[in-house]
């Protein structure tokens, strides 16, 4: 087991199935020289040359499209944008294109492509360069959407998703890639679309994912202090989404608190709730709990931007709310 | 070009008419859904684009493809079929009159969204020139879509990298019921090709032998590693631009002067007129269409609908309950 | 010819029950056999059946009304047959007379007793109503299956979530309340944070609980009374039973609790003090063994009774259980479910409880209370492991056995349940 950063972790998965397969090619804003605005790319481009780490123009809308256009005509393109803010000028070619073109035209196109970015707020970047806008792409059937929570499970779910047939939109949070985590030495990956539970616990079900599974693993060490044992279910993938870990747990604790860093309204805590709710309604002992971004556009304001955006207190409360 | 070349080209087109036809009686019985963009007027286009391409090359295009649909090869009853939603048809029923598509004949679709269809094809060619294939994607869109972005992001990314693309810009003088005049600072399609550097042409529409030259010298160029280029090809629709259109933006006289002088009746006198072919042999040509177009209309009526679990299907390629 | 139906004893200790409920009107069709009223005993509420069939010529008690065992209640002639109350034998038109005389006294000691409570009875009532109808009764989920299954009434329990929800601490709270399973309530532990209770909920005792307490309160105080704690190896009962409920429909699966009552009638048999009854200086060996199960219902407990449960076979004893279990449900409990227990048996493994003492049910000799069946460390060979246990106290009066014949017994038992083979 090594301990490396959330970027490494990334950047690992990357040019080990570069190195795997030639097909693998790589396109962005600023991927090559510049080596990533997040410095995920950082040496790429005089390893792997110019041809499989492409700096393209300021296309977004070119830069999904030609990545889709490519990965139908047989190479396996990881198209970054650069933030998932800059995804809605590509919105018609994530959701109409390439979460499309496989079932309209009958299993006749594959689209192996995979489309990187990092979302999230907390760095006065103001609100249009702040978002986490998950909910919206989860909404999609046809595409595949993954949001990993620590080291081990962004490199392990990124390999399978450059692996994959399937057209995967890879989210990553801006604002956590030098988070550490223990990952696995060796050739490893993680399946796509199995939660995962990151701490046993008895008295409450914390579903989360992302950013906010390392809050929670905070959130869970306060509130041993108090005697309550949490146990987190961190998704991992969004889209297709697996609820039998968590209602597993739900059906041993009996409350739920879900732990997100986008907004509340229309966001993914509603859709785990509502499951919750379906499937284990006779195992309720509570009202569900969301925890996540107030709903306002991110103030640039430091102090603000901290008040708005979902914090470890917040989730403490939850649970003890949860647990009256 | 050899006798037989060019009754093939005449079949096609004719065929494409009789299809067009049919296809909206078939339409207002309420058989086909949806929207239904009919290529009357327009089938010298797209026979001499595909009639130009090597195997190997691309097509791909917007929503009006009935025309290259045909022409690739894909069986007329099989685009019946498609249309009246069976499981026979060439997207199984799931893809309807705007998504028809033959990956095997290199045929890429058949695409809703105005201009999207763009940047895929820059990604085609990209794929190409990566894996050093000796192919051309042929990319054909309507005047209307050089006003969207993906339009211009498109043909920028092409350009900057070299890619081999052919941009064919099918100026039927109207987007939906808006002319270019209207709608664009440039009405004259090509002079936007040369604001991004591009060798850009034009070529009368409603010739189906000057489409398939000019598209045959273009491809060679391109093939030659100079880079994408512009074809614009001036044509007209002789129907509205879908079904229900009411046609409010021009004169039944306009129409009426561009139907009479239309591509298939341009090339019958051509081949006449050549010794091509004579009547009784253009005729047959034209009965057989017909013939072709009424048995893949029983072949559809007789064709089985998607079964309810076809509704979950392909959705993803790995595993089909996804989701 | 005129026939009297008389109220029944329904219990061994019963004198006198209330008619809660005339089922056949008078001048109704009747038939022997048939539901003629619902009385309500010490235990429970009982459908009495006709002796008689014919006419219900007359009432002669109205509902509500308390009557000694023994006194008439009904007349029912043949059909067709005039009925002419004067004709009814002398001793009994003045016995109900006397009857109806003593009604008010009845009737007003029960009303001075209501009257002194009879505010906070209102008050209590008006509460728990108005949470019923005004609130729609606040429970969870959870709590509300809880309830379901388990026959408890919501109207009766006090909730302690927010906004007086009942939830689930509040149903074992109530459990661990109830007397008859003599248990010593463990405290919970008390979370960080405080619950908020506005006013506190006078509750009348009902009848039924009223005598399961001072049953209780008389066993405890007057039996001396010793425990034995034994701790079983549930593993081959834990596969035995996966391996028998395999492919089982819902209501054939057998529970670890039928397993109990198998191998206790079985151990029983070379213990014949602990299937015993006092009274007075005598000491009843019973012939039969008629194993009792203490069962929560609506504010109280019953005991539901399976006899000769040592010749039945476990599908037997499981689908008689449920079927009892099902009539008690459903209110209409028999008077043969729940008399003639020889042994009893009380199961709280339901909610985790690792084990917990029994208070006997007289005048039986012994009560056996059972813990849940859990994961827990053990030593095997010297070396720390992992098993499947199963903890059970009994409860015996030293009048009757001692400590070592307890404890053999539980040995004995052991045989059953960690080889439950023998229990096929």
């Amino acid at each position: 087991m090594a301990i490396i950063t959330m970027r490494e972790a990334i950047s690992q998965a990357l040019w080990e199935e570069m190195e795997r397969d030639p097909k693998v090619f790589i396109l962005g804003e600023e991927v090559g020289v510049w080596g990533g605005t997040y410095a995920v790319t950082k040496g790429f481009l005089d390893h792997f040359g110019p041809e499989r780490v492409r700096d393209t123009p300021i296309s977004e809308a070119a830069i999904i499209g030609a990545a889709i256009g490519a990965a139908l005509n047989g190479l396996r393109p990881i198209a970054e944008l650069m933030t998932i803010n800059f995804a809605f000028v590509a919105m018609d070619h994530i959701v109409n294109e390439a979460a499309k073109l496989h079932y309209m035209f009958n299993g006749q196109f594959r689209l192996p492509l995979v489309i990187r970015t990092p979302g999230g707020g907390g760095r006065q970047l103001a609100a249009t360069h702040s978002q986490t806008p998950d909910a919206i792409f989860a909404h999609f059937p046809g595409l595949i959407v993954v949001a990993p929570g620590t080291p081990e499970d962004a490199k392990g779910l990124l390999k399978s998703a450059i692996r994959s047939e399937d057209p995967v939109l890879f989210i990553e949070n801006a604002t956590v890639y030098q988070q550490r985590g223990e990952v696995p030495e060796g050739e490893f990956t993680i399946p796509i679309g199995k939660s995962k539970v990151q701490r046993e616990g008895k008295d409450v079900t914390l579903v989360t994912y992302s950013k906010m599974v390392s809050y929670s693993l905070q959130a869970a060490t306060q509130l041993e202090k108090e005697g309550i044992d949490v146990e987190i279910v961190d998704l991992r993938t969004l889209r297709p989404l697996d609820m039998d870990p968590v209602i597993t747990s739900f059906k041993k604790t009996n409350h739920a608190v879900i732990a997100e860093e986008g907004w509340k309204s229309y966001g993914v805590g509603a859709e785990i709730a509502a499951r919750i709710y379906e499937e284990a309604f006779d195992y309720l002992d509570a009202p569900i709990k969301r925890v996540a971004q107030k709903e306002v556009p991110l103030p640039y304001n430091r102090r603000l931007e901290q008040l708005a955006l979902p914090q470890v207190d917040d989730i403490v409360n939850a649970v003890m709310e949860v647990l009256k | 070009m050899e006798k037989s070349e060019h009754l093939e080209l005449y079949r096609q087109m004719v065929l494409i008419r009789r299809l067009e036809e049919t296809a909206a009686e078939l339409y207002q019985k309420g058989e086909i859904g949806g929207f239904l963009h009919l290529y009357i007027g327009q089938e010298a286009v797209s026979t001499g684009v595909v009639a130009a391409r090597q195997p190997q090359d691309h097509v791909i295009t917007a929503y009006r493809d009935h025309g290259v649909a045909i022409n690739v090869g894909i069986p007329c009853k099989v685009v019946l079929a498609e249309l009246l939603g069976k499981t026979t048809g060439c997207s199984g029923g799931k893809g309807g009159s705007m998504h028809l598509a033959s990956v095997e004949k290199h045929f890429w679709g058949g695409h809703a969204i105005v201009g999207a269809h763009l940047p895929i094809a820059t990604g085609l060619a990209l794929a190409d020139q990566m894996e050093k294939r000796n192919a051309v994607t042929m990319c054909m869109f309507g005047e209307g879509a050089t006003n969207i972005g993906f339009f211009h992001e498109a043909i920028n990314m092409a350009k900057t990298w070299g890619l081999p693309v052919l941009w064919i810009c099918e100026n039927n003088r109207y987007g939906m019921g808006t002319s270019p005049e209207r709608a664009s600072a440039v009405s004259e399609i090509i002079q936007k090709a040369c604001g991004y550097g591009m060798r850009a042409y034009d070529v009368d529409g409603m010739d189906v032998i000057a489409v398939k030259n000019m598209v045959s010298e273009r491809l060679e160029d391109i093939r030659a590693g100079n880079g994408p280029q512009f074809l614009e090809v001036c044509t007209y629709r002789f129907r509205g631009h879908s079904m229900g259109d009411p046609e409010r933006y021009r004169t039944k006289e306009e129409v009426q002067r561009f139907v009479d002088k239309g591509p298939i009746d341009n090339y019958r006198k051509y081949l006449l007129a050549e010794g091509i072919s004579d009547e009784a042999g253009l005729i047959a040509i034209e009965e057989q269409a017909l013939a072709e177009v009424e048995d893949g209309v029983k072949f559809a009526h007789e064709s089985p609908a998607p079964s309810d679990e076809a509704l979950f299907e392909n959705i993803y390629v790995e595993d089909a309950e996804r989701g | 010819m005129a026939n009297t139906v008389e109220m029944p004893k329904l219990g061994f200790d019963m004198t006198e029950g209330k008619l809660v409920k005339w089922v056949k009107g008078e001048n109704e069709k009747i038939e022997k056999g048939d539901v003629l009223a619902e009385i309500e005993t010490d235990k429970a509420t009982v459908e009495v059946e006709s002796p008689f069939g014919g006419v219900v010529a007359k009432h002669l008690v109205s509902e509500n009304s308390f009557i000694p065992v023994g006194s008439p209640i009904a007349v029912i002639t043949a059909e067709g047959e005039t009925f002419d109350q004067n004709t009814l034998p002398a001793n009994i038109i003045e016995s109900t007379d006397a009857m109806a005389a003593n009604q008010p006294s009845i009737k007003e000691k029960e009303t001075s007793q209501v009257g002194s409570q009879a505010i906070s009875e209102v008050e209590a009532k008006g509460s728990a109503d108005e949470r019923k109808t005004n609130s729609m009764l606040k429970a969870s989920p959870l709590a509300k299956r809880i309830a379901r299954e388990k026959g408890i009434d919501l109207t009766t329990i006090s909730g302690s979530g927010p906004g007086e929800r009942i939830v689930k601490r509040d149903l074992e709270k109530a459990q661990l309340g109830q007397p008859a399973a003599g248990l010593q309530p463990k405290p919970k532990p008390d979370t960080a944070v405080s619950i908020p209770r506005a006013k506190d909920e006078v509750i009348e005792i009902s009848r039924l609980r009223a005598a399961i307490g001072k049953r209780m309160l008389e066993s405890h105080q007057s039996i001396p009374y010793f425990t034995v704690t034994h701790s079983y190896n549930a593993e081959a009962l834990i596969t035995l039973r996966k391996e028998l409920n395999e492919g089982a429909a819902e209501e054939a699966k057998i529970s670890i609790n039928d397993f109990f009552i198998r191998a206790v009638s079985l151990a029983l048999a070379d213990f014949p003090n602990l299937n015993a009854s006092i009274s007075g200086s005598q000491i009843t060996r019973h012939g039969v063994t008629n194993i009792g199960v203490a069962v929560a219902v609506e504010n109280g407990l019953l005991t539901i009774v399976v006899k000769d449960a040592n010749q039945k076979t476990l599908p037997e004893v499981s689908r008689e259980m449920k079927e009892m279990a099902a009539r008690v449900r459903d209110g209409k409990v028999r008077n043969d479910d729940i008399e003639g227990s020889t042994f009893t048996i009380s199961n709280l493994g339901m909610f985790e409880v690792e084990d917990f003492t029994a208070i006997i049910n007289p005048p039986e000799a012994a009560i056996l209370a059972i813990g849940s069946t859990m994961q827990v460390p053990v030593v095997i060979n010297g070396s720390l492991s992992v098993g499947w246990r199963v903890k059970a106290t009994l409860t015996a009066d030293h009048r009757i056995t001692d400590g070592a014949e307890a404890a053999r017994f539980m040995q004995h038992l052991a045989l059953f349940l960690e080889q439950p083979w023998r229990l096929l």
